[in-house]
């Protein structure tokens, strides 16, 4: 199935943006995953297409950045800060906790396809610690029981994509 | 102050209306180098000689303001764009015209979502007061400005992986020379500042140079600078104070004492590309004269308190595990070293390991980092050594007792620590010691979609 027509415009649209066309890459990955979740080889090949592009080309962008998934994900991907000021306030604990909750390791998915739980680094929350980005939200100075609140919200609400901001920049 | 009408009222773009309308650009230049200003993104470097840098002429020029902050320990430029975006882009705007660019770019973080967000709004409300655009408070002097996101990687912070990933390519370091000033975005002379930087300009054209050098100690570390404090201390946060406050103070007097009083046993001064220091160093001036004597530097301004519960070795894993996962893998020094650190260290922190392994570690972190010159082309190799070299001179027996033993000394001593985790009950609950701005009510706090931004 090709990519949605909004998805398509938003591509364009983000073509014309800036000073030179191919500045317009990330923003054009961002918006494909937003529909698709992840970034599968199809939907590469997809958006080299529109920008007329190399699919090698951007393959190579979404393997380097974290914010890229290659790979399937859950509705709600939650990214866990694990860099030295999180470590120091318990964020080991807490992803062990959240592991355990969702009954999947780090890089897995739940079975219901709700949640993916991986771990990124340093989110600039340091002063806010520990933290995680879930949707592209920050979530900060976690504890198990706000962590319980906010899966559980997450749980029930219908798609990760209603909060997702961003992209179109 | 998100608000361009707040901004305003407090005399905001006051002095963008008097650099354009009352001053020529070499003038703001020669300002800017008696305030003492210094590049606040980690170098260091004084920032009217890098403006001085960029070729004088008619040709295009661009401005790239470097929001990609994501030193571990760093959150003071998330701040800064959040709740204060108009003063960044006076700063902008003023460092534009004084080097003669025309076209400015902010290159934000990806995961700087609400960041962006407020970033664009206030693009979008300066343009429409003619604060961007053509004849700029009725001057001859024309900026055009885009806002372009990142998507996650660290190495987007180095200024020449920055303009890369600016330009859609794999953001890898470019070899220098030619330096961005010559040579920058999309081939066009560049001049590259931090958010911190650019947001010190207006200051310094509204109220002197002599003001600002007034803070801090002239002539080489004067003004303010924003301290972004974290880990074991009661009340973590960004603290603005004149550069050169002492470790001891900010910890103590600014960001609450370590919980329980527990002792300080190290801490990461400027950011973990920087050494450590030692507890017995807390009244060494955090400023970057004295941090760089001492073996260490001022970096981005992040001290990261470890208390006596910390255990250095695994500490030091994380912050080298942080360069091992950001190694873009351009420079083969830094791809491997930084993975046989990683190897290493994790060997001599779960056991398995002997102290044979603790030189062979050092003698790796020598052969990668500052010792040895022009080895890599940017300095995340140099910084992914800090944490080892620093770790090992301050706290060798440590690193010999884990690969002796494959335990933990300070476990030892702190039954219920967990390598210096927090400990559930032992920290304040944080929410009644943050200031207000920081607290955030997720339950209100859904961001819309980012508007599209006004051309």
């Amino acid at each position: 199935m090709p990519l949605s027509f909004e998805t398509r415009q938003e591509i364009e649209s983000a073509l014309g943006r800036y000073p030179e066309r191919r500045t317009a890459v990330l923003d054009a990955l961002r918006a494909a995953q937003r529909e698709r979740g992840y970034l599968s080889s199809d939907t590469i090949r997809e958006v080299a297409e529109i920008l007329d592009m190399d699919p090698s080309a951007l393959v190579s962008l979404v393997t380097f950045y974290d914010l890229f998934h290659d790979n399937p994900v859950g509705e709600h991907v939650i990214m866990v800060c694990r860099s030295i000021s999180c470590y120091l306030r318990g964020a080991d604990d807490l992803i062990q906790y959240i592991s355990e909750r969702l009954g999947v390791p780090v890089g897995g998915t739940t079975a219901d396809g709700k949640f993916t739980l991986k771990t990124i680094e340093c989110l600039a929350s340091c002063g806010t610690a520990p933290a995680m980005l879930v949707n592209e939200r920050y979530y900060e100075q976690l504890t198990r029981e706000r962590v319980d609140q906010i899966l559980s919200a997450l749980a029930s609400s219908t798609s990760g994509k209603a909060t997702a901001t961003g992209g179109a920049q | 102050m998100a608000d361009i009408d707040v901004y305003e009222a407090r005399g905001g773009y006051s002095a963008a209306r008097k650099a354009l309308t009352e001053m020529e650009p070499a003038q703001i230049v020669d300002l800017v180098k008696a305030s003492g200003l210094r590049g606040r993104g980690g170098a260091g470097f004084p920032t009217g000689v890098k403006w001085g840098f960029v070729p004088k002429g008619d040709m295009l020029k661009y401005l790239v303001c470097n929001s990609d902050e994501s030193e571990p320990g760093t959150f003071n430029n998330r701040e800064l764009i959040e709740t204060d975006p108009h003063q960044l882009l006076e700063g902008i705007i003023i460092a534009a015209y004084a080097t003669g660019c025309q076209r400015a770019v902010i290159y934000a973080r990806g995961e700087f979502a609400l960041g962006a967000e407020r970033l664009s709004r206030a693009i979008g409300q300066a343009r429409a007061r003619g604060y961007f655009g053509t004849s700029i408070f009725g001057s001859d002097f024309s900026l055009e400005i885009w806002l372009l996101r990142g998507a996650g990687a660290y190495i987007c912070g180095e200024e020449t992986a920055l303009l890369e990933s600016a330009e859609g390519n794999r953001p890898m370091p470019r070899s220098r020379p030619p330096f961005p000033a010559v040579v920058g975005l999309y081939g066009k002379p560049t001049l590259v500042n931090n958010v911190e930087t650019l947001c010190c300009i207006p200051h310094i054209v509204g109220r002197g140079a002599e003001w600002f050098a007034s803070i801090g100690t002239a002539p080489r570390n004067t003004g303010p600078k924003i301290y972004s404090v974290s880990g074991h201390v009661n009340r973590p946060g960004n603290y603005e104070l004149p550069l050169g406050v002492t470790l001891r103070e900010l910890i103590y007097e600014h960001a609450g004492g370590v919980p329980s009083n527990r002792k300080v046993k190290a801490v990461v001064p400027g950011g973990s590309s920087a050494a450590m220091l030692g507890g017995d160093q807390l009244d060494i001036k955090l400023d970057f004269d004295t941090l760089a004597a001492a073996g260490s530097m001022l970096g981005t301004g992040a001290v990261v308190v470890m208390d006596e519960t910390t255990c250095i070795p695994h500490a030091s894993l994380r912050m080298v595990e942080f360069y091992n996962h950001e190694s873009c893998g351009k420079c083969t020094p830094c791809r491997e070293g930084t993975m046989w650190m990683v190897k290493l260290l994790r060997r001599i922190c779960e056991g398995g390991a002997t102290s044979a392994d603790v030189d062979e570690l050092l003698r790796i972190a020598q052969a990668i980092g500052f010792g040895a010159p022009n080895i890599t082309l940017c300095a995340l190799g140099d910084a992914a050594t800090s944490p080892i070299t620093s770790g090992i001179k301050l706290f060798r027996e440590e690193f010999e007792y884990h690969a002796r033993h494959g335990r933990c000394p300070t476990e030892t001593q702190w039954p219920t620590a967990t390598h210096g985790q927090e400990r559930r009950g032992d920290m304040p609950d944080l929410l009644t010691n943050i200031p207000p701005y920081m607290l955030r009510d997720e339950t209100k706090h859904v961001v819309p979609s980012v508007p599209q931004e006004p051309r």
